[in-house]
């Protein structure tokens, strides 16, 4: 039995299960659950929230380069606990594993860590921000102003993070309801980011700058047992506006959908399950397996209907969990950019 | 019709019990012998296939402390924030039970070699408490640590998570950290990061894997060995059988029964046969096995300190193979006699020697086929490099010899059968030549089980000698004694000193010497090395230069890899380089070394002292109680070389002892095939015996000729063996070895063990033919009168 299975079998409780990410449905005895009208307290709650079971700090962008060239750019930070709470040294119940991705038109490059946490070598501290895994780092004085920091054996990247807006709370003033049953997560985004930096690539090192989005989310059982994945997106508007909606899979076939809209100064309006809803038009052979990679996107109540695209189609994350993650262009009734993520697709 | 022909086949059985025993014998001995080298081999190799798991981690580089045996957890957690992909490893001892603990988070995959259970299991602290072992491990850690028994996990180890098994050392430090294949780019040299560390190559610590694998070629080659010499049993068990059946098939053929049925019914009884005799092999093997595993595990154990379970499991593909081995030997024997007897004409006369007196047209092919072998093997002995081309030599040798046996047997039993004067010894020689191509299967097994006796203890012997000689040479000084700090050695130097003997300081560091791992020792040269060391090659005066630090000395292993000899610069650090002054033979020590003197050795590595002190001496007990006594030494902490010279010794005879047993078994079988050729081919025999006995030769005369013609007949394949044996050591030692190995082991002659082997080919085929010989003296005249009255 390898390591990797090994992992997956016991490490990580979010893929116990034979169904995948449909473990994220998994018992949560003991921990810490999420509850509605919550009251958040930063920098605090940028911090780990080791009472949950899972968290993370889910960074993705889209870049240009001076000849205007597309770039995609996604960095994570997970924490999964096989205990609530934490304690020093090895016995620490907390374990952290990270990726970090680049898409180009033609090639994607990704690439995973993994930490025990309780020695220091993984962590997420709220004030000065640092999150961290190895020499991963997305860190700064605070929320606001970050550096970003990761490196492969084929790729690298060193950017730096302004956020020019607020921060954005999904669902019920960050309480973001997952399914039927009441599945739920706190979710809330900081999508204002401007970015630029540098990607190391076999081709050479590139300057860029863009958009950049973090999701932060935490939960201890965010899926319901019935869900089997979700297809998640995050599009920028060239208006302005930004929508986040996500649509997901339950194991008879129906979906449950959320969104948000987010207008350009920071304001959010929630849609409820049905109001947004995303169906796939094309389908690509991506590692051996189905997935689409061109949707229409609705949101009726904000007249969008538009066609979302994958940048390079075969942006595969191809990692102990794998699933699809790359960067979008959006035409039709709004024209933009943003970031697609797709899981459980067996 | 089909039950009546069945009855019919089987009805022979009934009456020949022997020749049915003969049969079941033959292909259960042939499977055994092969099932059983199978199983020794699968599961010593099962157990390495854990142990490398388990221990795996000569795969990788390793960082390891300059100073002392731990690093601690923050410097593993700097390299990490650093860049460094690596994961750390604790390992120590409870009880006498290796305990390695690493981290399943960062470890690289397949490493514990654990199964489905896991060590980190979701728990309460997140970490389970306890380790992971084989049954053998968990009863030794009872009381010590819970175990959970694991199958992946190599014997006489323990593995746990790191934070269990730190607990359990009550440790914090690390032992080591291993270097993942995969490092990002950008990352900072060490010095930057943990200057107090060291690279460890990963070639350095894979000699497990290299040494265990090596003896396993023996093993292996062993074991096609055992195949081919179980073909030949099969298949001339089977072809017997027909033979003797001949009347009884053209009997049924002219009965009636259609050729279609005769061929079905032969196949189904045959297969029947077949798969009871296999199945019988596989017990036996299996028994055999289990007897020599105890040796097996015993010999890996002490020689390389990897351990093999000394438990026996069923698998699937030995005795699958065994299986596999029994029913093609009976296929290829049973197509060829089918082909026969469709080809029979039912009316004519059954000729039950046809058989055995095979065309002379079959022994020219054969002979070719030998010669193209033969040649290849010639031309294979010229350029082979490598362990395949070793093998493929091998292959072509024995395979070529057992072919052109019968035919160099036929023309020198012509040649003295033209020089013999008188009717009768001129009747014996023709009539043994007539026999050959009926014993010629069980003669040619024979001649595979004595070459490969031959060979094998030619290498052993070679080995032992070569090996002892060499203990000799390396521990040469009477007494050693280990300390534990550089305080106490520098002590026990100048005390020793003092008393006016010769000490010998070992400082060994190890380094990467040109682009190879290798060991780097610093040495007083003095009387002992001058006089002990043995040189493969050398220049002028080599412990001069050495002394006064301007040369060096290498072992074999580091000449080979790198292609470094004598005069040859070798560099130790930059810019800094000396040439070779000598090689020295190095057997059992898989790395390269290079020796230099105390002086220079203190130039490049200051930091090393040496902790470990050779001590010549008249009186070792006197010594070892004075140096206790003055210096406070434990008695533990000193070893006298008789010691250490048995205890390696020991190591050796115990490797070799297995190969012995295997060899011996073979001889067994092999006799045993003769017994069962001559006893099938008795009965046939009568015919032709009976005009001598008619001429006057009485049966018992007969009976001691037929005695005298076995042996002269071993005798005559042990002439034939002794080359054939002679040449598979050479390849074994010059070929097999230095692929697999890394050096050459000079070769030795035995002719005293080689004539004892002919004894014993001599006595094997003796026993063998006593039975059939004291059968025909008891024959009664009747039944040779029978002969000239048409009753048979």
């Amino acid at each position: 039995m390898n390591v990797k299975a090994f992992l997956l079998a016991c490490l990580l409780p979010v893929v116990a299960q034979a169904q995948g990410f449909a473990g994220l449905g998994a018992e949560s005895e003991g921990f810490a659950m999420p509850a509605p009208d919550p009251v958040f307290d930063f920098p605090a709650d940028h911090g780990a929230h080791p009472d949950y079971r899972i968290e993370w700090w889910y960074l993705t962008a889209n870049l240009q380069d001076a000849d205007g060239r597309d770039y995609g750019l996604q960095w994570t930070l997970f924490r999964t606990a096989l205990a609530p709470g934490e304690a020093a040294g090895w016995t620490s119940p907390q374990v952290w594993f990270a990726h970090a991705a680049v898409t180009t038109p033609e090639r994607h490059f990704a690439t995973e860590r993994f930490a025990r946490g309780g020695i220091g070598q993984a962590g997420v501290q709220a004030a000065p921000f640092r999150a961290w895994i190895d020499e991963w780092a997305l860190q700064g004085p605070d929320f606001d102003t970050l550096t970003l920091r990761a490196s492969a054996p084929d790729f690298a990247y060193d950017m730096a993070l302004e956020a020019q807006g607020p921060l954005v709370f999904h669902g019920a003033d960050g309480f973001s309801v997952k399914s039927a049953e009441g599945q739920a997560s706190y979710y809330y985004s900081q999508p204002f980011y401007e970015i630029s930096g540098s990607l190391d690539l076999p081709e050479g090192s590139v300057a860029v700058r863009g958009q950049a989005w973090l999701d932060r989310e935490w939960s201890s059982q965010p899926l319901s047992r019935a869900q089997s994945g979700w297809d998640w997106f995050s599009l920028s508007f060239s208006g302005g506006d930004k929508l986040m909606g996500f649509r997901l899979r339950q194991t008879d076939g129906s979906f449950y959908t959320s969104a948000t809209w987010i207008a350009p100064d920071g304001t959010t309006t929630a849609y409820p399950d049905g109001a947004f809803s995303a169906a796939p038009l094309d389908e690509a052979q991506v590692a051996g397996r189905d997935v689409p990679v061109r949707w229409r996107v609705q949101l009726p109540a904000r007249d969008v209907d538009v066609t979302v695209a994958a940048m390079n189609a075969q942006a595969w994350m191809d990692l102990a969990i794998p699933y699809w993650e790359g960067p979008v262009e959006v035409t039709g009734s709004h024209d933009g950019r943003g970031y697609l993520e797709m899981t459980g697709y067996e | 019709m089909i039950r009546v022909s069945l009855a019919a086949l089987l009805s022979h059985w009934r009456r020949n019990l022997l020749q049915l025993f003969a049969l079941l014998a033959g292909l259960a001995l042939a499977t055994a012998l092969w099932s059983g080298v199978q199983a020794i081999n699968g599961e010593a190799r099962a157990s390495y296939d854990a142990a490398a798991a388990t221990l795996g981690e000569g795969r990788y580089d390793q960082l390891v402390p300059r100073q002392g045996d731990a690093l601690p957890v923050e410097t593993y957690v700097s390299l990490r924030r650093a860049g460094w992909r690596v994961t750390p490893i604790v390992e120590g001892r409870l009880g006498d039970v290796r305990v390695i603990g690493f981290d399943p988070v960062t470890a690289p995959a397949g490493f514990g070699g654990l199964e489905a259970t896991a060590a980190l299991a979701p728990g309460d602290t997140g970490a389970a408490k306890g380790l992971f072992g084989t049954a053998d491990t968990a009863r030794r850690l009872e009381g010590l640590a819970p175990v959970t028994v694991t199958r992946g996990v190599a014997p006489g180890v323990a593995v746990g998570d790191i934070g269990v098994v730190l607990g359990l050392l009550d440790r914090d430090g690390l032992s080591r950290l291993l270097v993942l294949p995969e490092q990002p780019i950008g990352r900072p040299p060490l010095e930057k990061v943990a200057p107090e560390l060291r690279l460890r190559a990963s070639q350095q610590t894979a000699d497990i894997a290299q040494l265990t694998d090596s003896f396993h070629l023996n093993l292996t080659a062993f074991g096609f060995l055992s195949f081919a010499v179980g073909l030949f049993i099969v298949h001339s068990t089977i072809g017997l059988a027909f033979e003797q059946r001949r009347g009884v098939v053209r009997t049924m053929r002219a009965l009636g029964v259609p050729l279609r049925v005769v061929i079905g019914v032969t196949c189904a009884e045959m297969l029947a046969l077949a798969l009871l005799g296999g199945a019988l092999g596989i017990v036996l093997g299996y028994a055999l096995a289990s007897v020599l595993l105890p040796d097996v595990a015993a010999t890996l154990r002490g020689l390389y300190g990897a351990q093999v379970s000394g438990t026996l499991a069923l698998r699937p593909e030995w005795w699958l193979s065994g299986m596999a081995l029994a029913l093609i030997g009976t296929a290829a024997a049973l197509s060829r006699s089918l082909w026969q007897i469709a080809r029979m004409p039912i009316l004519a006369s059954a000729r039950p020697r046809a058989w055995a007196m095979s065309g002379a047209a079959g022994l020219r092919g054969q002979a070719l086929a030998a010669l193209v072998l033969l040649v290849a093997a010639a031309i294979l002995g010229l350029v082979a490099e490598g362990l395949v081309a070793g093998f493929a030599l091998l292959a072509c040798l024995l395979i070529g010899a057992a072919l052109a046996l019968p035919v160099v047997l036929s023309r020198v039993l012509a040649l003295i059968e033209a020089r013999s004067h008188g009717p009768i010894l001129s009747w014996f020689w023709a009539d043994t030549r007539q026999q050959l191509s009926g014993l010629s299967l069980a003669l040619m097994a024979l001649l595979l089980a004595v070459s490969a006796n031959i060979g094998v203890s030619t290498m052993v012997s070679s080995f032992r000698l070569t090996f002892v000689s060499f203990l000799d040479q390396r521990l040469a000084p009477e007494l050693y004694v280990e300390v534990d700090t550089a305080a106490q050695g520098a002590a026990l130097d100048a005390y020793l000193r003092g008393q006016g003997l010769e000490v010998l300081p070992l400082y060994s560091v190890a380094e990467e010497v040109a682009g190879l791992p290798a060991q780097v020792f610093g040495v007083r040269v003095g009387p002992t090395y001058r006089d002990s060391w043995a040189f493969l090659d050398a220049g002028d005066a080599p412990w001069d230069a050495v002394a006064a630090g301007e040369a060096v000395v290498v072992n074999e292993q580091l000449a080979r890899r790198a292609d470094l000899w004598v005069g040859d610069r070798v560099t130790l650090a930059p810019g800094v380089s000396r040439p070779i002054a000598g090689v020295v033979g190095d057997y059992g020590n898989p790395r390269g070394q290079v020796v230099l003197s105390e002086p220079f050795f203190a130039t490049l590595y200051p930091e090393v002292r040496p902790l470990r002190f050779g001590v010549r001496t008249q009186d070792p007990d006197a010594l070892r109680r004075a140096i206790e006594a003055e210096l406070g030494v434990p008695q533990s902490a000193m070893t006298d070389q008789a010691v250490i010279k048995r205890a390696s010794l020991d190591v050796f005879e115990r490797t070799f002892l297995v190969t012995g047993a295997l060899n011996v078994l073979t001889l067994g079988v092999a006799g045993f095939a003769i017994l069962m050729s001559l006893l099938t081919l008795a009965d046939m025999r009568v015919p032709q015996l009976a005009p001598v006995w008619a001429l006057g030769l009485t049966r018992r005369r007969l009976g001691w000729l037929e005695l005298a013609r076995a042996v002269v007949l071993a005798l005559c394949v042990f002439l034939c063996a002794l080359p054939l044996g002679l040449a598979l050591a050479w390849v074994l030692l010059s070929i097999v070895n230095v692929a697999a190995f890394g050096w050459q082991l000079p070769m030795f002659l035995f002719p005293v063990d080689y004539a004892r082997l002919g004894l014993y080919a001599a006595l094997a085929a003796l026993v063998a033919a006593a039975w059939p010989a004291f059968r025909l003296m008891r024959t009664p005249a009747g039944q040779l009168l029978k002969v000239f009255s048409h009753e048979r």
